[in-house]
């Protein structure tokens, strides 16, 4: 019965959302306010129905409830009670209960904060999530119902990929979904706007957060994701430029180019056609993201069994969510009108410029994902666009923009005078000489990408610190330094620490980029290896049981110069119930640098091991760097500009007054 | 005067980002040169005979009973698309889901009758075949007598999924 009552709340759903997006739109349309004021009645049944549903699947999950045909494909008695609420969004099915579930979250969001929006704008934006979530749910009953039931009753389930079971990627997905959903937040913001054919900045103030919200979730997704890679699969990489990270990443640059030019469209009342469509790039670039992951398209090797004829399905939505919404935007578009007028060397241009890097790079990862299609498409044969293809197009890309993101925060909404605000910088400028004068001493013939990505970092992070330095008068005032420190709006925090989390990031991939170690032999126990000063001495390994799997588990001692630094206990896992084996690498993390060792195979008569050791160099801080983005993104929504709701005219004067 | 100054903001800013889209252009066009990979099935290396150090990628099936284990943890294995095979040696730890019989890509270089692999792609998922190999089968004519274990999986998949 649970099964089927979850399935009639989807239906139930369905049929809501199709009164929510039709019945408030109308009403918009003739004025009629109590037509509009269906949206918001409406909003709480659909969150309420499919969180119904996706607790009667999580019930069926948990209570391994093998009737029930996904669980059946999904799960196992014996596997860890975690892994059996993540196996629930750990396939297609669930995960697309879990987009649903997200949509409704966000709309009944609206719905619940949307006290001060005008009554007009939010019954449209409830309108149009409303139309997106009629799609989806028709996606999940037309052709991929989480709800069948199998016949014959097995006695055991299939397990979850044993890959999957993994803490980081038990949260990876809703992050990642999270995010995704979310820029459908901007996105019906931007329809609803165009159909009202105004865009001002009470608009911005509206959608900054959300977008904000979706940016955050959709970064530890991302983050996440490649942390999972990192310590997997075993192979000392953690991004590989393969189809379904740059699914993620793009939406990523999108939303990060929406983020910024969402701030002048409400600090300067400009750029809003721009911003519109950043909004509609987002989202659909989020959409092709899960079509590309779910269609299974492109060869990639995070490709999990997928099935074409929902790929059509998508591709159709895809096609009518993009389509409609560039018709829309073609149509309305010339009619928003700006009225703040800017120089190339002022904030605004600061800004602009980062959407343009943003949004060319969006689309340069764009063309390198997809190429291979179009190609086999045109019958020009079967191509890969791997790595080398990305990091030499993006990377050059990305260079100068960090250069200029140094300037940003220091130049002046309007016009700036460039000499002025170099001089501001002057600081950063000695530091980063400093270090590359450093690093060139120790190791002139360091690698170049290494060396260039190390530089630009410390500049970004330099910058960022002595504009904050600047802004609370640290070298005029010191005095009062702490406390106008303390004063400091939080959306402004956000920025600075935003703005370093990047900087340490870079510098966390330019170092594992440039100066990893890797190192691939057959070890006999008791034989050492040396790798980047550290002595990895293989003990040998032993045979256990894990809950649902069996080890190999190797011991490595590691010491640097005779003195002990950590002992590695990497595994290989076999998964019985699929006949699969998992590599768990070791890792610990030093402030340098991972110490990274991973088991393979045995080899030879006298217990020997493949074994892959590397040395990683500030890996680490890549995560840390995204974390500290994550931290600055969170204390900006947090911002009470944005919660006191409509804005009023002299407060935003106000704060152009005081910047320029 | 606004106008005038609007117009001269918008085409510097037309200008900048025609300028970028040049220079994106410009890397994309000689990035694809030297970046850009092609898939070849064994039949296709065997008859066409590749240009050594061009990277390429090989995909196809692995010849049941092939695989051997040498010092210093190479492994050698045949790939095969049931009209033709091709030798290939591998330097480090094989995917977790390499398996005789089962579909494999490689990527790397094909000279004197060897492809040397860097790369050997890993899948997430037993019953994922990549599609590259799928078609390499499906053009050697051998999809049907061969692939009955794939499509044995397909069909459970496939079945269960509906």
């Amino acid at each position: 019965m649970i099964a089927e009552t979850g399935h009639f709340a989807l239906v139930l759903a369905l049929m809501v959302a199709l009164v929510q997006a039709t019945v408030p739109m109308i009403g918009a349309h003739r004025g009629n306010a109590l037509m509009m004021a269906m949206d918001k009645p409406s909003s709480y049944s659909q969150v309420l129905l499919v969180a119904f549903a996706f607790g009667c699947l999580t019930y069926s999950h948990v209570t391994s409830d093998f009737s029930v045909l996904n669980v059946v494909q999904n799960s196992h008695s014996k596997m860890p009670m975690l892994y059996k609420v993540s196996a629930v969004w750990g396939n297609h099915e669930g995960s697309l209960l879990l987009w649903v579930l997200i949509l409704s979250l966000f709309g009944s969001a609206v719905a619940l904060f949307g006290g001060n929006l005008p009554p007009t704008l939010r019954a449209r934006v409830l309108g149009v999530q409303a139309m997106i979530a009629v799609g989806f749910y028709l996606f999940m009953l037309l052709t991929s119902n989480p709800f069948l039931r199998q016949f014959p009753i097995p006695l055991d389930g299939k397990e979850m990929n044993p890959l999957l079971q993994d803490p980081g990627l038990a949260f990876h997905p809703p992050f990642l979904y999270l995010g995704y959903v979310g820029f459908s937040m901007a996105f019906s913001f931007a329809i609803a706007a165009l159909i009202e054919g105004r865009v001002d900045a009470a608009w911005a103030r509206w959608v900054r957060p959300w977008t904000l919200a979706a940016w955050t979730f959709l970064t530890i997704g991302v983050a996440l994701g490649s942390w999972w890679a990192y310590y997997e699969l075993g192979w000392g990489g953690w991004w590989f430029w393969d189809p379904v990270e740059n699914a993620s990443f793009m939406p990523w640059l999108a939303g990060t180019a929406l983020l910024h030019s969402a701030i002048v469209v409400e600090k300067r009342d400009t750029m809003k056609a721009w911003t519109i469509f950043l909004a509609i790039l987002a989202f659909s670039l989020s959409l092709l993201g899960t079509f590309l992951v779910r269609s299974g398209v492109l060869t990639s090797v995070h490709a999990f069994a997928t099935d074409p004829e929902r790929g059509v399905f998508i591709l159709m939505l895809l096609l009518i969510v993009i389509g409609g919404s560039l018709v829309l935007f073609a149509i309305r578009a010339p009619a928003l009108k700006s009225t703040g007028v800017f120089k190339p060397i002022s904030r605004e241009g600061g800004l602009l410029l980062n959407n343009l890097v943003m949004s060319t790079g969006a689309a340069v990862v764009l063309l390198g994902t997809l190429y291979p299609l179009f190609l086999d498409a045109v019958g020009g044969g079967k191509v890969s666009v791997g790595p080398p293809f990305f990091n030499s197009v993006f990377i050059p890309l990305m260079l100068p923009m960090l250069f200029a993101m140094g300037f940003g925060p220091v130049l002046a909404w309007k016009r700036t005078d460039m000499v002025e605000a170099a001089k501001r910088l002057k600081l950063a400028f000695i530091a980063t000489g400093l270090v590359l004068a450093a690093m060139l001493a120790i190791a002139f013939d360091g690698p170049f990408m290494g060396i260039v990505g190390i530089t630009i970092a410390t500049w970004v992070f330099m910058a960022t610190a002595v504009e904050l330095a600047e802004r609370i008068k640290l070298f005029s005032a010191p005095r009062q330094a702490l406390s106008r420190l303390l004063r400091q709006q939080r959306a402004s925090w956000g920025m600075t620490l935003a703005h370093m989390g990047l900087a340490i990031a870079i510098a966390g991939m330019a170092g594992a980029g440039g100066w990893k170690v890797e190192k691939i032999q057959t070890m006999v126990p008791g034989q050492s290896v040396n790798l980047a000063g550290y002595d990895f001495k293989f003990m040998g390994a032993r045979r256990a049981q894990g809950p649902n799997y069996t080890i190999v588990e190797g011991t490595f001692q590691v010491s640097e110069d005779g003195n002990p630094v950590v002992t590695l206990h990497p595994e290989k896992r076999n998964y019985p119930v699929r006949q699969m084996p998992t590599t768990e690498a070791a890792i610990h993390t030093l402030f340098m640098g991972d110490l990274y060792a991973v088991i393979g195979d045995p080899e030879g008569s006298e217990g020997g091991f493949v074994t892959r050791l590397y040395y990683n160099p500030l890996i680490a801080w890549m995560w840390f760097g995204a974390f500290v983005m994550v931290f600055g993104s969170v204390i900006s929504i947090s911002d009470r500009r944005y919660r006191v709701g409509a804005p009023k005219g002299h407060a935003s004067g106000k704060q152009v007054g005081a910047k320029a | 005067m606004v106008p005038v100054k609007r117009k001269h903001k918008r085409l510097t800013f037309v200008g900048l980002a025609l300028l970028l889209i040049a220079a994106a252009a410009g890397l994309v066009l000689s990035a694809f040169e030297e970046s850009i990979v092609f898939f070849h099935s064994p039949t296709d290396i065997v008859e066409k005979t590749p240009v050594p150090d061009r990277r390429l990628r090989l995909g196809g099936l692995v010849e049941e009973g092939s695989v051997e284990r040498q010092p210093d943890a190479v492994v050698v294995f045949r790939v095969t698309d049931m009209a033709n095979t091709v030798n290939v040696s591998y330097r480090g730890i094989l995917p977790d889901l390499f398996r005789e019989g089962q579909g494999v890509v490689a990527e790397g270089t094909y000279a004197g009758g060897l492809f040397t692999a860097d790369e050997v792609l890993a899948k997430h998922d037993e019953t994922y075949m990549p599609p590259e190999v799928a078609d390499a089968l499906k053009k050697s004519g051998k999809w049907n007598e061969m692939s009955e274990e794939m499509k044995r999986q397909g069909m459970i998949n496939k079945g269960a999924q509906q």
